[in-house]
């Protein structure tokens, strides 16, 4: 079952570093749906000597919410919105590719470093979760649209439960329902919060808000 | 100096290329033809060429000096010595030492550089122009062709391409498939780049503007020409071999087993790249570095892979 872990984690590695070089919006919500897909695998295969009704439901949820509901409300906040891709990245996205090859070795070499509690089950999980996370904070500061940032939101809770569900198999099911519940409700009110500020300003240039101020020098 | 046992099977690697590697070309252009519903150029078109062109005579231009006749002559020079470096499958090349991968890829850029000089010394704008982007994808081809077979190499603990293809047995797939399939990919665009295939390159194009690797060679004529397309299909099956070595594990000891399971390969692959060039255009030039660039990192990634 370790081959089933290890092939899903490097799934879910590759979807994150092709994530860093798309530009096409719709290609990207189609991307974090797949790892929505992928996680709801990796919980099954995480647990593949004993599958409870437990783990069924919360793989399940996992998938419905993250490979199918996310990608559905995002994909109507991006019809509303009118945007095609992300103009202008930061990082222009080969350089983005070439850093997140940089941050998986840096996460590879970071979980040799790291005690922890318990061995984990494959020892892909530590340094894939790092890496996801890592991921997700650099496309947060490295893309202007408010729709890009919510996607990697999601990418770095990802790599969270990527870590949650490798390393701590005993996690309560509550805490996990919990926390995909505090998600789903960060992407829809930042679904609602991304219609708004087109409405009012007709992009989602997140950086553009910057010079929002009622105070002028 | 060859640390293997020189055996007569280590003739297979160098003859099976410099015979058949002209019909892989034909190969790919029949699989074109009957995806797209013609009936297509005969197999041995290629051949045919070949000897048309060889038994006409070259033309230079008065403004070329002897860079512009050394160009496809130093070029299938060095291919006929990459020839020598190559295994079929799992039978060892002719010639191998520890770090031959090295000179494998540098010989290739020998290759790469004096066909860009000759190019250069034409003077043509056009030919500087596919030059100019011959060295910019190569540039980006390179280190995800490197990083590539250092892969395999650390998988198989050493730096010889017949050790390392020697060892690429279904064991090693199990052992490591995410990696192995990530550097075969790799491989498989390293392919496609270098020889100047579609999404990269379109072979068949006849507009200057849009050519790459063609476009150097315009000016070239009579044996010279023959020269360079036996060289690009000698490059074609070099390193379609590479890519062939490792996604057909059949390692049975046996000499014409796998000697046919690596030929079978051979053709498969041909036709698997008619059918991308079938049924995908050729990319913008600005998204080609993309591409480049990604099988760059899924080889880096794959060596992650390889390292932990």
């Amino acid at each position: 079952m370790t081959m089933w872990v290890d092939t899903t984690l490097v799934f879910l590695a590759l979807t994150s570093i092709l994530l860093l070089g798309s530009s096409r919006l719709t290609r990207c919500i189609r991307i974090v749906a797949f790892q929505g897909v992928l996680l709801g695998v990796l919980t099954v295969a995480v647990h593949a000597h004993a599958v409870t009704l437990r783990v069924v439901a919360l793989a399940s949820s996992i998938l419905v919410l993250k490979g199918f509901v996310f990608p559905w409300l995002l994909s109507r906040v991006l019809r509303d919105a009118n945007v095609r891709r992300e103009i202008e990245p930061l990082v222009s996205y080969i350089i983005s590719m070439l850093a997140g090859t940089l941050g998986l070795a840096v996460s590879f070499w970071l979980s040799t470093r790291l005690p922890l509690p318990a061995p984990p089950l494959s020892l892909l999980v530590v340094p894939v979760a790092l890496f996801m996370t890592l991921a997700g904070l650099f496309l947060i500061v490295s893309r202007r649209t408010a729709l890009m940032q919510v996607l990697a939101y999601v990418v770095l809770e990802n790599g969270i439960y990527a870590f949650g569900v490798g390393l701590v198999q005993e996690t309560p099911m509550l805490v996990e329902l919990g926390v995909l519940l505090d998600v789903f409700v960060a992407v829809f009110v930042m679904g609602i919060a991304i219609f708004h500020i087109n409405r009012e300003f007709d992009h989602i240039d997140a950086d553009q808000l910057a010079t929002l101020h009622d105070w002028t020098p | 100096m060859g640390h293997a046992p020189m055996t007569p099977a280590a003739i297979i690697p160098v003859l099976s290329p410099l015979l058949l590697a002209p019909l892989l070309l034909g190969v790919i252009a029949r699989t074109k033809a009957v995806v797209a519903g013609r009936r297509g150029a005969p197999l041995l078109q290629p051949y045919y060429d070949l000897v048309k062109l060889l038994q006409k005579s070259a033309v230079y231009s008065r403004t070329t000096t002897w860079v512009f006749r050394a160009g496809p002559v130093v070029g299938l020079a060095a291919l006929l010595c990459a020839t020598a470096y190559v295994p079929l499958g799992g039978i060892p090349a002719l010639l191998s030492f520890e770090g031959d991968l090295i000179v494998f890829v540098y010989v290739l850029g020998l290759l790469r550089f004096f066909t860009v000089v000759a190019a250069l010394d034409t003077g043509s704008s056009f030919e500087a122009m596919g030059a100019s982007r011959e060295v910019t994808f190569a540039a980006l081809a390179e280190p995800a062709l490197l990083l590539g077979l250092v892969g395999v190499a650390r998988n198989a603990g050493s730096f010889s391409l017949s050790t390392i293809y020697a060892g690429m047995d279904t064991a090693a797939w199990t052992a490591a498939a995410p990696a192995l399939a990530l550097i075969a990919a790799a491989l498989l665009v390293v392919f496609l780049a270098e020889n100047a295939r579609v999404p990269v390159d379109d072979p068949t194009t006849h507009l200057e503007l849009t050519m790459i690797h063609e476009v150097m060679v315009l000016d070239h004529g009579g044996p010279d020409l023959a020269f360079i397309l036996y060289g690009s299909a000698l490059k074609l099956w070099l390193l379609g071999a590479l890519f062939v070595g490792l996604v057909v594990p059949i390692r049975s000891g046996i000499v014409w087993l796998d000697t046919a399971a690596a030929l079978t390969g051979m053709l498969g692959l041909a036709i698997v790249t008619g059918i991308i060039e079938s049924s995908t255009a050729r990319w913008r030039l600005l998204r080609i570095p993309q591409l480049l660039v990604g099988a760059g990192v899924m080889a880096a990634v794959a060596l992650v892979l390889m390292l932990r």
